[in-house]
């Protein structure tokens, strides 16, 4: 019996982008498609978290602060590029501060395309990322020790 | 109980002719040990379920904190200083101390202590890491101990001045409608419960709801395994205070059913019509509502029991 499937919890973070897929991000937690039903849950921490939305090309200023959060979260974890910006960069991808998609910094699972992403792709999304994400647990149980750090390492 | 010896000095407390006495609490302490997480996790998912319909959502499953808590236990166990690990088990051991002993009929105050100790070891924990937030979550969580701590003491003394009791045991069994005595500190028992929920407008320490604020408060920096023992201590934590809103209808069960559910019910209420307030505000509220309605109930009551006959 596994929980994880059944409990993932996401973290959203803006990298550079125009608001438009982060608010897409946040209708799919209201009462149109409530994706609570599932038990998603927007935390605010990525500590927290199992599933990292990311929205936005990167920039010089915030790929710094994406790879730090992403280091935060523990595993298993996967990472969902929503919009057409984090996915390849989009319109901006050739301006000179902008390193062009989020797979250029943090390792990404599923990609979700679109100006702005609709909330059900990204609802769609999510639910691919949770196969990967029990792929990944099953994955770490067959390898001990191999991508978990024990307790006590981050002192 | 029919068969009670006339040489015995004791009258039999509670329980059928075979287990009694020092038995028959041992068996509801195991009880409460075994069954209280199950029945503090349904409250949560119902609460969770009752939350969602009144914000006009279907919500989550009704199991759904155990789907969360089993996650919890499958995650990395990220550790930011390792002396959070004993802070955590020490709050979750001491939160089921204080719940084994109010329910196997002890001490009400030895309760109270060890149910502050434990909080305590929740803020410890809390201010053991690096994070500027869980600092400010453990701030407020001593501010939050330290507007409760009055109202729940004087629940503890009404309930001697009514019952001549500091037991739990006698104070259920005594038959007394403890309630009629005590409406004013029951009321400032209800809006205790909201702190120790962690309900709005008092869920100042940690919240789902205050990301921008504080992160998330005391449990910042606990993941993983940790904070599944956290939130198993807050399902131990449901049922025992729950168990003090039956005190006050001890003589009826079905009453004090029916009390719990609307009291709870309120709760979920306030928390979804309320907005969050300052810890200045929670300070003082609390201590207003102890100060009157607690001190006026408890002077009345002492007047009554002096005067009156």
């Amino acid at each position: 019996m596994t929980y994880l499937k059944k409990s993932p919890w996401v973290i959203h973070y803006d990298a550079s982008s125009c608001n438009g897929c982060d608010i897409e991000v946040l209708a799919a937690l209201t009462p149109l498609y409530d994706v609570e039903r599932f038990g998603i849950v927007n935390t605010g921490n990525p500590k927290h978290a199992d599933v990292f939305l990311v929205t936005g090309s990167v920039n010089e200023q915030n790929k710094e602060i994406l790879r730090n959060t992403y280091e935060q979260i523990p595993e298993p974890k996967v990472v969902v590029a929503i919009g057409i910006c984090a996915t390849s960069g989009g319109v901006f991808r050739e301006c000179y501060n902008v390193s062009g998609g989020i797979d250029k910094i943090i390792p990404v699972d599923v990609y979700v395309p679109g100006c702005a992403a609709r909330p059900e792709s990204i609802i769609d999304g999510v639910v691919a990322a949770l196969g990967i994400l029990e792929d990944k647990r099953r994955a770490m149980i067959e390898k001990p020790g191999g991508q978990i750090n024990k307790a006590g390492d981050a002192v | 109980m029919l068969g009670a010896p006339a040489h015995c000095r004791y009258p039999p407390r509670g329980g059928g002719p075979v287990i009694s006495g020092p038995y028959l609490s041992v068996i509801n302490a195991i009880l409460y040990i075994l069954l209280a997480p199950a029945a503090g996790g349904l409250i949560a998912g119902i609460d969770r379920k009752v939350t969602a319909r009144m914000q006009g959502r279907v919500g989550p499953p009704v199991l759904q904190p155990f789907y969360d808590v089993g996650k919890l236990f499958e995650k990395e166990d990220v550790v930011v200083t390792t002396t959070q690990n004993f802070y955590v088990l020490s709050y979750l051991v001491f939160m089921v101390v204080a719940g084994a002993l109010f329910f196997s009929g002890g001490d009400m105050l030895l309760v109270i202590f060890a149910f502050t100790l434990s909080h305590i070891f929740l803020v410890l924990g809390a201010y053991s890491s690096f994070s500027p937030y869980s600092h400010v979550g453990a701030e407020r969580e001593l501010i939050q101990i330290i507007a409760y701590e009055p109202m729940i003491i004087f629940t503890a003394v009404g309930m001697y001045m009514v019952t001549k009791s500091f037991f739990v045991s006698s104070i259920v069994s005594s038959g007394i409608p403890i309630i009629l005595y005590l409406p004013g500190v029951f009321i400032g028992y209800l809006m205790v419960l909201t702190i120790k929920l962690r309900k709005s407008p008092f869920d100042l320490s940690t919240s789902h709801h205050a990301h921008q604020e504080i992160v998330k408060g005391v449990t910042t920096d606990f993941s993983g395994p940790n904070l599944g023992k956290i939130e198993i201590a807050h399902w131990f934590e449901y049922v025992f205070l729950i168990g003090v809103v039956y005190l006050f209808f001890g003589w009826n069960p079905l009453l004090a059913i029916a009390a719990i559910i609307i009291a709870y019910f309120l709760e979920i209420l306030i928390d979804n019509t309320i907005a969050r307030v300052k810890w200045e505000l929670t300070l003082r509220s609390a201590w207003l509502v102890a100060g009157t309605l607690g001190i006026v109930n408890l002077g009345v009551l002492y007047y009554l029991k002096a005067v009156v006959p």
